[in-house]
Order: structure tokens, then sequence, then C-alpha cells
């Protein structure tokens, strides 16, 4: 088993036409054979986009609804750039497209606000914006993350950072466990999905063995993780963890890159993440080259 | 991106908003004809900076009893004498660290009568994923220091964005700050107008502390601290002009011009990073291995061959820089490029310090070859861990 996307997921591109999300089509096209299943351009309905790579075809609708009715999909991906990122996430919630993944990064903060409000209550779950995508490594493939790194076997990884997210994967493949699937769930303030709702799915998949969670310095949602899993703990749901958190050497009110990345207001310091995850029996590493191997040390007592 | 005090009540003041009357200047000569242009007989001389804490913060060339970056003066040529030992000098504050900043202009503004002091921001809040106004009735201090040790005199009232500010979150707002009489009768138009401002033009923060009560008993912006969200600044080409380059790091600055995320620090080990969260993990584990990191840099997933050369010029122009910390796990960023990036910007600026270099990922064999084959003196490592102790041990060699 895995979480959010498996062989059977039918993924539709919207800006499959641009530069990056070709690019990222193709790849995720030659990644098992992801169920790509079409794109959506408001001036290109009806056209045909192919593969540069090896001539696959995929139709091009004027609308996510319309792609959704055509070919039974289940899932989106988003491309689009910042401005119209949000417009694009609306439309799939709209469409009811059970599963949304939004790449694009440098989306406005208040545009997100507006997202989050029509999230609510709806049939759709968004993960990102300014994230990787999730991976069910030899199933299915949405996003950016680069396929070669993972191997199929029991841990489930969340992170809030892109290229930590790899560090985890690679150091997991390197240590015989493997993945069943790794979700990265963005670095801005106002996202979709946070760590719970993913770590809620982790403790659900029987395949999931163990757990590794990443986070980084700004608000609260490590820290809100870690009363969940204590919470949970409490009532007989418990998965041995390993952690990491980035930005214990970041200065105060200084923006680390992601938009979220930003200790203010006294809140988001790394020690006192660090601490609450501890609190609930995560076994931390201090050095992002050793969280595969921690996490080892903790399944081998 | 920040702004001084004196555009933001500008700005504020085309919402309708309660601001003083003053007046921006940038010389001592001016000083004269603002002070008289306003009504008096108080005024004050507030230091633009982009920095917090100006009151108690003290000039470095100045002796240590001198007033500090807001300074009351009861005469026009009080005001004068003020903006004279003001201007052109360091003030250093709890928030521009000890190397202060360069005061290049002054607010002249017309004083008040301050009844109550009180704080009022809006932020974004991510735990509800709205804006919401942060308010308490201990205005006028740090606010950091309100919230840890009286948390329970900030009070949050999150704005639902369809419905905007109703007249139930103006009450809310209103009896948290226990406001009374003509304040009372304000709060209806202020809070609204800055939810509004904040909104429309897109702000990331926007701090009024404090936000007072008169003697006549109505709100005034005592003081306005605003940012704008960066990824939306797109849409708000106008705003660009309320840019102070000179608040800028020039490191940074350069570095915005290609798009690159980059922070300037205070150790002496450059790096150059692919992604925000491996770029702070690289920081923390070079302090780690017990050296510091001169820079947070990301290059961002697609970048060019020009753009991993520009970045490290960057880095060699700091002249703290002793070593060079490079760290790539390629998802959509293929190793060959960044090597080919390094490569010319070697042959471009030269090489001073040692240069560890760290690939994984897409490309990693071909980015290696290339690096291998240039005959320059580059340290290559297999992994993070090494990467760290190779660069830390390589500028220990040096000193």
């Amino acid at each position: 088993m895995s979480i959010l996307v498996n062989k059977d997921t039918r993924v539709l591109v919207q800006g499959l036409t641009g530069k990056t999300g070709t690019f990222h089509t193709e790849q995720a096209l030659a990644y098992y054979g992801t169920k790509m299943v079409g794109g959506t351009h408001p001036k290109k309905g009806g056209e045909t986009w192919s593969s540069g790579v090896d001539g696959t075809e995929l139709p091009i609708f004027a609308s996510v609804a319309e792609g959704k009715a055509k070919t039974e999909a289940n899932a989106s991906v988003i491309y689009v750039p910042p401005a119209g990122a949000a417009d694009a996430i609306i439309e799939a919630i709209e469409a009811e497209i059970p599963l949304i993944g939004c790449i694009t990064e440098g989306v406005p903060v208040l545009d997100m606000v507006k997202v989050k409000a029509r999230l609510m209550g709806s049939k759709s779950r968004l993960i990102g914006p300014n994230c990787p995508g999730v991976l069910t490594p030899e199933e299915c493939k949405i996003g950016i993350m680069p396929g070669s790194i993972f191997s199929k076997g029991s841990v489930g990884i969340v992170s809030r950072s892109g290229t930590l997210t790899y560090e985890a994967v690679f150091q997991t493949t390197n240590a015989g466990l493997g993945q069943t699937t790794a979700v990265g769930i963005g670095g801005d303030p106002v996202k979709g999905t946070e760590f719970i709702d993913i770590l809620e799915l982790f403790l659900a998949d029987d395949a999931t063995k163990s757990i590794i969670m990443i986070g980084e310095i700004g608000g609260s949602a490590e820290e809100d993780a870690a009363q969940f899993l204590i919470d949970e703990a409490k009532r007989g749901r418990k998965k041995p963890m390993a952690g990491f958190i980035a930005g214990l050497t970041a200065p105060k009110g200084r923006t680390m890159g992601h938009a979220g990345a930003v200790i203010s207001g006294g809140k988001g310091g790394a020690e006192d993440k660090i601490a609450a995850m501890e609190a609930a029996g995560i076994k931390m590493s201090r050095s992002p080259a050793r969280i595969g191997v921690t996490l080892a040390e903790v399944l081998n007592g | 991106m920040n702004i001084h005090e004196h555009q933001a009540k500008a700005l504020l003041k085309t919402y309708g908003l309660p601001v003083a009357p003053g007046v921006a200047i940038f010389s001592a000569g001016e000083a004269e004809a603002a002070a008289k242009s306003l009504p008096g007989p108080l005024y004050v001389v507030k230091s633009q900076i982009h920095a917090g804490g100006r009151g108690k913060g003290k000039f470095k060339e100045l002796s240590a009893d001198a007033k500090g970056g807001v300074r009351l003066a009861k005469t026009v040529a009080d005001v004068v004498a003020n903006a004279t030992e003001m201007l052109g000098h360091t003030l250093v504050t709890k928030q521009t660290g000890a190397a202060g900043k360069e005061v290049r202009r002054l607010y002249i503004e017309d004083g008040a009568d301050i009844a109550r002091e009180l704080y009022c921001s809006l932020l974004v809040n991510r735990e509800s994923g709205k804006v919401a106004f942060v308010v308490s009735t201990e205005g006028g201090m740090d606010i950091e220091t309100v919230a840890h040790d009286t948390p329970e005199r900030i009070i949050t009232v999150d704005i639902d964005p369809a419905a905007g500010v109703t007249a139930a979150n103006v009450s809310a707002i209103a009896s948290a700050l226990k406001l009374e009489g003509a304040a009372k009768a304000d709060a209806a138009t202020v809070f609204p107008a800055l939810y509004k401002a904040f909104v429309e033009t897109d702000m990331s923060l926007l701090e009024v502390n404090p936000l007072i009560v008169l003697k006549d008993g109505h709100l005034r912006l005592l003081d306005a601290k605003v940012s704008f969200d960066n990824n939306a600044l797109f849409r708000h080409p106008e705003l660009m002009t309320l840019r102070d380059l000179s608040e800028e790091d020039a490191k940074e600055i350069e570095a915005s011009k290609f798009d690159l995320a980059y922070v300037a620090l205070d150790g002496n080990i450059g790096c150059m990073v692919n992604g925000a969260g491996l770029a702070m993990a690289t920081m923390d584990i070079i302090k780690l291995y017990g050296e510091e990191p001169a820079n947070f840099l990301d290059v961002g997933g697609g970048a060019s061959k020009e753009k991993v050369t520009a970045a490290f010029k960057i880095i060699t122009a700091d002249p703290q820089v002793k070593g060079i910390l490079v760290n790539i796990f390629g998802g959509i960023m293929r190793c060959d490029v960044i090597a080919e990036g390094v490569i010319a910007a070697v042959r471009e600026v030269g090489l001073k310090v040692p240069l560890v270099v760290r690939l994984e990922g897409t490309n990693v064999k071909e980015g290696k070859a290339i690096l291998n084959n240039s005959g320059l003196d580059v340290i290559p490592a297999d992994d993070l861990d090494d990467a760290a102790q190779k660069i830390v041990a390589a500028i220990k060699g040096k000193q």
C-alpha cells in the first residue's frame, strides 16, 4: 500500500504546454508509466501535446472540468506561473478533483488565504504550493522529485522542504529501507496540507512501518504535529519515527528562502520544535546527513 | 520588501487612516522649513531606518549619553539642532546588529498628546490560514516581551476573507483594546481601513506600535511598520518606487537581480545550495562541525549556468569568506549545469579559498566528471557529512 497516489492514479496537468509542465510530464511518464491522462489550457482545448522524448500524445482540454469528465482524472498537478496558480487551484477545487498538487513557487500569500477558504468543505485535498509533489515508488510520480533515488519499501516521508525530502529518500534507500510514499507539503506559510494530515495517513497505512518527518523554522506546524502524535499514541496508534529540523543557525527575523521559514514573534525557533518532536517520541537527527541512519538505529533498537 | 515609516504613513493616509502631519527630510538644511510647515508646538524627529527599537537606539558616533533615534523637540530651532546631530550618523538598535544603520532620512512629525498606548498589527495567521488582527493593550513596548511575559494580554482576531472585517470583528478588537467614546467610534472605520490597506497592497505585515488614544479621545497611528509580500510585488509596480536600496545589503541586492535567495550572515564559510531547507541544513551542519556560515544562498530549482556563476561571484566577493561549500541535490537541477557554472565562475574570478563540492541526484556522474577534468583545485565530497567535514578541515588548515 501507499498513501495519496498509486498505480491507479490518473493525473491531469494544469500548465502542461509550458516548458516546466512539459519537462516534468515527460519525466512522470518515464517513471513506471505514471498515468498522465491529459492537460488543460484555456485557449488550446482540442489540441494535442506530444512528448519530446518518446512521442507519447496527450489531449489538451479547455478546462479542468472537461478534462476530468473525459479522462476520469482523479488528480491534478499544477505548473502554471505564480500569478495564475491560485485560480488554477480554485478551478480544480470546483471540478472536484480529489487530489491537487501545486508545484508553483512564489504564490502570493493572500491568494492562498482565498484558496484555503475555498478548500474548506470541498471535495479536494491540496498538496503545496511551493512543493516537490508526491511520489509512490514504482507506481506514480506527481511533481518534480527525482525518481532515480527512490526504492520501494516501508518508510513514509513527509517534509516541508523539497531537497531535504530528497536527502531523506536517498538516505533511506541507501539504508535498505525504501519508501511507501514521500510527500513534500511545501514551504509556504499558508498551504493545503499540514504535517498532521499526512501523519494521519501514514499511521493508517499498513505498509508504512516507520515515518520520517522533516520540518524547518517558522510557524508551529511541527509542534502541532508533535501534539497530534502524543494524542494518537495514547490511543495506541504509534510508529517508529525519526526527524530533522532545518534552521538551527538561522538568525531571527530573516526569511530563509521559503516564505514560511522565518522566526518571528518569538515563535518558530528550531530548538522548540526539536524539543516538541522529541517529546512525541521522534528520534531527532542533529545532522541532515544522518536522517536515514537515525531511523535505522531506531528500528534496530 | 520593507518600507520606511514615513512611506507607510503616507500610504495609510490614502486609506483615510489617522496619522499626524509630517515631512520627510534628507538633509539638515530642510529641517527648518519642515518644522515650520507643522502646527507645533511639539515636534518629533524620527530616524528613518528599516529596523525597530529606534527610540532606545544609540548613535555610534555620538557620546553615550546622547539621545536616541526618536527625539522630542519643543521649538523649530530644537528640531534643526537634533536633525543636524542625527543625520549621517549610525544608529544601533536591538534589531540592527552591532554594525548599526546610517540614518539618511528623518521624519519630522507633529507631536501628540497621548492618553493611552496600544498595540495593533495585521499579519497572515498560518494556523488559521486567514489574515488576523493581533492587538494588545500593552502598546509602545516590545511585543515579543509582552508575548513572553503576559501572553494573555495579546488577542488574535481572524478575519474571514469572504466577509472582510465585520461589525462583530470590530467589536471584538475594540473590547480587547478597552476602547471607549470617540476611540470606540473611530474603531468602526480604522480597523476596516487597516484591513483594506493590507489586502489591497498585499502586505505581509502591518504593525502599528503604538496605536494611541489621544487626550481628545480619538485614535491615531503613532508608528507604522509595513512589509510587502515579495511574491505579490509583480501586481504592484507602483510600490517598487518605495524600495530603498541603501537599506539593503549590497550582496543581497546583487543576488535579487538574479532571482537568488541570499541572506548575508557573519561566518566565514560561503554556501551555495539548491532548496531553502537544504540550504538551512547546510548552514546547520557547518555549525555542527564548529564553523559558521557566511551566508544563506538558495540557487533555486531551475538555475542556469549564468545564475550559478552569479551566485559564485557574490559568495567570493565577500571578504569574510575563507572557504566555499557547494551542496547540490539535483532534482530538476542538473549536476552538470552546476559544475559548468562553478567552473565558469572560477575561471572568471579566480579561486583564492578552498572549495568543496558535493553533488548528488540528476546527472551526478556527468557533473563530477566535468569537475574532475577541469584541472581546478576542487575538493570533491561524497555526501553532506563528508562535505561539511572537508570544508571545515580545509579552513582550519589555512588558519
